[in-house]
């Protein structure tokens, strides 16, 4: 049952991505709605998994590479849902399931089996640490994809090549606005996360702060983001340059996901 | 009971032909009632529009009745039939349904998606409605049309884009901006077209409007024009910091406005994104402004290649348009011939009916003295049956089957009603 949901899940997420893709490439009308659907569809199951998941371990599944990774996505799709509902701009999710089912498929390559969590992690601090980093990241994640549609909109208007996808994407000024409400949303919570990680590792190793890989490249991406926020109110980058930076910022998450936990040694890997 | 069209429009005759034909003014309704009272025509409407004129009709014969009316337009309008009969399409039966159909839905209409013409046709059967010259079949058409019409709006994509410099100057602000009410709009210089867009603008919700004009007793006559304010030539570059939109149309041989002036601009506005038209020719703003970061400067060609390629999407759209049409055309000839059909369930009654009362007569004869009751029963029997025979060929006449013509010739042939003529 646990499986069923996880794979279905994902390949629902697979068929919005693909209608997703038609929608960027081909000329077609009304194909968000479908995607839409297919995005709750696929919501609807991987919440079951986590709860499966939940019932089984007794904690938050969000250790280990396989869970962590999946709550992740879920993430995305819970605030990609309150923000296409909020500003009625379907074809974000174009933009979006493809990040959801690329991190739904690495989810699935990890190791799946429920082990007993490490007394180090049985903490309040823990999970509160964990689901602030998360949804801060889910956050600057969609502002990512809405980073590539400005920066798509913009090449159009400025080459003036404007048939076609040109038709079917929001104005610059509304994505440029959604972008800064995103990173506006997530740089409290990113910060809140370190704040309540440095608190829970005084408390389970001793020390705030201990210059681990997963702490520097948090600090990195904690960086970018606070320099777009100072630059757009005190320079007025805003638009492209924006944009931009929202792409490296979300590359950056990333690498402090994946290219941490996988290719440094650190105290958190999710192992 | 068909239906016809016969007409002329922009494509076939030349404009000093449609004046003459026009139905303007007093002749709209006096020529209406003149040709419902021609002989043959049972429904009729007219609508003439600069663009055409054209006469919706059912008849019995839609050959004769055309003739009718051409000789009616020749004598009405005074005019030779050999100067306008060569202008004239006629179109009978489906083809008149669709062309109808494509009317309403701007397929046949010079700027395909525009939405006037529907607006037209309504009001010229409306027109004809009042003056009860139009019944079942061309009311029941003009309802179609407009439902067809709105399903090609809304299911193709034929009326969404500009095609209109003007308005595509207006639409391209709205894939800038979200919202233009709160956006401060400049015409630099004036132009018939430049005024046109900024009336365009002003319509879709912006407010502050500013006009500098090389004179600027003439901006200001402008600007009251449009509730907003003159200002000198010489103070627009000042002006530029608090401007969004900008239409340039200034008469000036030379640029007016160069990328280091924009520079600054930007620089105090924040880069607050600036959308800069220029329709002038020779061009005012100097192109390489458009590498700015947040400007987005077009000039006329720019604006003409928007139209050009949304007239182009309008064409590609207009051939899913004629596939609705083809299906709405298709619905409503089941519709006519299920009309047609009443008639003929009507003598197939009529017919067993007689068979019933003729066979009943031979039996009496043949059993003078069969008492009453018995009598009864056996007429009974004879209406059961009858109805029985009759129950499925009946419903089958109802369904508004595709091969209805086709049913209608067999059932003819099967109850040997070939003598009597469906009528109605």
């Amino acid at each position: 049952m646990e499986i069923v949901t996880f794979k279905l899940a994902l390949i629902l997420y697979f068929a919005a991505t693909i209608v997703g893709l038609i929608e960027i490439f081909k000329e077609s009308k009304g194909l968000s709605r479908l995607i839409l659907i297919l995005a709750a569809c696929g919501f609807v199951l991987h919440t079951l998994n986590i709860i499966i998941r939940y019932l089984a371990a007794g904690y938050l599944p969000i250790t280990g590479m396989h869970q962590a990774t999946s709550f992740f996505a879920w993430c995305i799709i819970v605030i990609f849902f309150i923000f296409a509902y909020r500003y009625k701009i379907g074809i974000i999710g174009a933009f979006i399931l493809p990040i959801v089912f690329l991190l739904m498929l690495s989810s699935s390559t990890f190791p799946r089996e429920i082990i007993p969590l490490p007394p180090v992690l049985q903490s309040y601090w823990f999970d509160i640490h964990i689901v602030l980093a998360f949804i801060g990241n889910a956050a600057f994640a969609i502002a990512s994809g809405i980073g590539v549609m400005y920066l798509l909109q913009e090449h159009y208007l400025k080459r003036k090549r404007l048939s076609g996808l040109f038709q079917r994407l929001p104005n610059l000024q509304i994505l440029d606005e959604i972008n800064y409400r995103l990173i506006t949303l997530g740089f409290p919570l990113l910060t809140l996360a370190i704040i309540t990680g440095a608190l829970w590792a005084e408390s389970a190793w001793g020390a705030y702060w201990r210059w681990d890989p997963k702490e520097v490249w948090s600090l990195i991406t904690w960086i970018i983001y606070a320099l777009v926020l100072h630059l757009r109110i005190t320079k007025g980058w805003r638009g492209k340059k924006a944009a931009i930076i929202s792409i490296i910022g979300f590359l950056s998450i990333l690498f402090t996901f994946f290219g941490v936990n996988l290719l440094l040694n650190s105290l958190h890997s999710f192992n | 009971m068909s239906i016809l069209v016969l007409g002329l429009n922009h494509k076939t005759a030349s404009v000093e032909i449609r004046e003459k034909i026009a139905f303007s003014g007093n002749k709209l309704e006096d020529g209406i009632v003149r040709l419902r009272n021609l002989p043959e025509i049972d429904e009729i409407a007219l609508l003439s529009t600069c663009n055409r004129v054209e006469i919706y009709a059912s008849a019995k014969d839609t050959n004769n009745s055309s003739e009718i009316i051409k000789d009616f337009i020749s004598n009405y309008h005074s005019i030779k039939r050999e100067e306008f009969e060569k202008a004239l399409y006629y179109f009978n039966n489906s083809d008149a349904i669709r062309h109808i159909f494509r009317v309403a839905s701007s397929l046949d209409s010079m700027i395909i998606g525009e939405p006037q013409i529907l607006g037209q046709l309504k009001d010229a059967f409306d027109f004809a409605l009042n003056k009860k010259t139009t019944g079942v079949i061309l009311n029941r058409l003009m309802k179609k049309a407009i439902s067809t019409a709105k399903r090609v709006r809304t299911e193709t994509r034929i009326a969404e884009n500009a095609v209109s410099i003007s308005f595509a100057a207006v639409e391209l602000a709205k894939k800038i901006f979200k919202e233009l009410s709160g956006k401060s709009f400049m015409l630099l210089g004036a132009g018939e077209m430049a005024e046109l867009a900024a009336r365009h603008l002003v319509t879709n919700g912006v407010k502050d409007v500013k006009v500098a004009n090389r004179t600027y007793e003439r901006g200001c006559e402008l600007a009251k024009d449009f509730n907003g304010r003159a200002v000198r030539f010489e103070d627009f570059l000042k002006e530029l910091v608090s401007t969004d939109i900008v239409i340039c149309s200034t008469g000036a041989s030379e640029y007016v406005l160069k990328k280091e002036h924009m520079y600054k601009i930007m620089k105090e506005r924040r880069y607050s994104p600036v959308f800069l038209t220029d329709i002038s020719v020779p061009r005012n703003l100097y192109p390489n402004i458009n590498d700015l970061d947040n400007v987005y400067l077009y000039n006329i060609d720019d604006l003409q290649e928007v139209v050009d390629t949304n007239l182009l999407e309008r064409k590609k759209e207009a051939e899913k348009a004629e596939k609705i049409i083809d299906e709405e055309v298709e619905r409503f000839i089941k519709w006519t011939s299920s009309l047609n059909s009443v008639p003929l369930i009507i003598s197939i009654r009529q017919k067993a009916e007689t068979v019933k009362e003729e066979e009943l007569e031979k039996f009496k004869h043949k059993f003078p003295d069969l008492d009453k009751e018995k009598l009864a029963a056996i007429e009974q029997l004879a209406t059961a049956i009858t109805n029985k025979l009759i129950h499925s060929p009946t419903v089958a006449l109802k369904e508004n089957s595709e091969d209805m013509e086709l049913l209608a010739i067999t059932v003819k042939k099967l109850y040997g009603l070939n003598g009597e003529e469906e009528g109605g």
